[in-house]
């Protein structure tokens, strides 16, 4: 039966269908729970005994930080399906997620600055954290265009995924950066092990944007992926009919 | 699974164990020298060239800071050796004693003259009433 499952929904024909169905629920939920939990985090909550009112600019930060290495990751598993099962949906969605996953380290690069001016006092240092993660900007931007200067859509494909898989090696370099090499950048607060170093008043907005956040940003990469679809079948007559 | 796509998933191993096995001696090999500072132990049993820009990093002993006019000089600590660091400018907010710092300079004499100097913060957020309470 999950075979089934999943070969039907493998077929992008199915995966639009279900994305129509549930894009305005997933939308609309999402940016409740982001606004919501963002003016929780901005307002009602105390700014912090080091930090000030500064802190605050992690509600922006930590989302866009986790959904840039996340989205890196969800290519990741699209290569390897595409690359075992030749799926054709999951070398779609690699292209799709991509800029989305530029889009958020850009984010998580341009709040991480903005943080660190009345931080640290700098607005860039070269520390492994920060460099690790413009290295993984870089390589989305690279995945990009690398793709597009393909003609040949089944070769792209097939290079795309082998070099996601490769790059994705820096994800764990990004992740343990801060506990392998001294940076300027803190360590995590918030691990799998330990208790988290944030306050629980101030831990629980944040929870709340990751999660509005990471709704937002599936919604992105489901209409980013409903376009490489139509795009990438527009011979097929279900294209024809649906558009 | 059949033959074919057993293939092509020890291909995607070979491939990950060859390119991780390379990051890994890049990594290993580099180690230290993807440091963002010196600690003051390490820079102890080191000698730099006087025009060679360093960066140490540690926290400012408690009671160290002397300021005579736009002079600042402090000692950074990492609890067992200590580093004496001259001046001039302006400090970041968060610059306290205590507290972590990274500062860029020129290590002369056991003293580092710094151009920069850059406060550190840990991953501890807290609201300032109940400090003392988790304060361990």
């Amino acid at each position: 039966m999950i075979k089934k499952f999943i070969h039907q929904f493998a077929s992008p024909k199915t995966f639009i269908s279900k994305v129509d169905t549930y894009y305005n629920f997933i939308f609309y939920s999402a940016l409740l729970i982001y606004v919501l939990s963002i003016i929780w985090g901005i307002l009602f909550t105390p700014e912090d005994f080091v930090q000030g009112n500064s802190f605050r600019i992690i509600y922006l930060h930590v989302p866009a930080s986790f959904l840039s290495q996340s989205l890196y990751l969800a290519m990741g598993i699209c290569s390897i399906t595409f690359l075992i099962w030749r799926v054709k949906l999951a070398a779609y969605l690699i292209v799709a997620i991509a800029p989305i996953g530029a889009m958020a380290t850009f984010i998580a690069l341009i709040s991480g600055s903005i943080w660190g001016i009345p931080t640290w006092g700098t607005w860039w240092q070269w520390d492994a954290r920060i460099t690790s993660t413009l290295i993984l900007f870089i390589m989305y931007l690279g995945l990009i265009s690398l793709h597009s200067s393909f003609s040949n859509y089944e070769k792209a494909d097939k290079l795309l995924s082998w070099l996601v898989i490769v790059g994705a090696i820096n994800i764990p370099i990004i992740k343990k950066s801060v506990d392998w090499w001294s940076t300027l950048h803190q360590s995590a607060s918030i691990t799998l092990t330990d208790k988290p170093t944030i306050d629980p008043v101030m831990l629980y907005p944040l929870i709340g944007t990751v999660i509005g956040f990471f709704g937002l940003i599936i919604c992105l990469v489901l209409l980013s992926s409903k376009n490489q679809i139509l795009i990438r079948e527009k011979n097929k007559s279900w294209v024809k009919d649906y558009v | 699974m059949n033959p074919i796509r057993k293939k092509r998933v020890y291909n995607i191993l070979t491939v990950l164990l060859f390119s991780v096995s390379g990051i890994a001696l890049i990594l290993f090999s580099l180690n230290s020298k993807l440091d963002y500072f010196f600690t003051p132990t390490e820079l102890m049993n080191k000698t730099f060239p006087i025009d060679k820009r360093i960066k140490l990093g540690g926290m400012v002993l408690n009671g160290s800071v002397k300021r005579a006019s736009s002079n600042i000089s402090f000692i950074v600590t990492d609890y067992t050796n200590r580093i004496n660091v001259e001046y001039e400018g302006i400090l970041p907010d968060l610059f306290k004693e205590d507290s972590g710092v990274v500062v860029l300079g020129y290590l002369n004499n056991q003293t580092v003259y710094a151009e920069e100097v850059l406060a550190k913060h840990d991953e501890n957020y807290m609201p300032p009433n109940i400090e003392v309470i988790n304060d361990n």
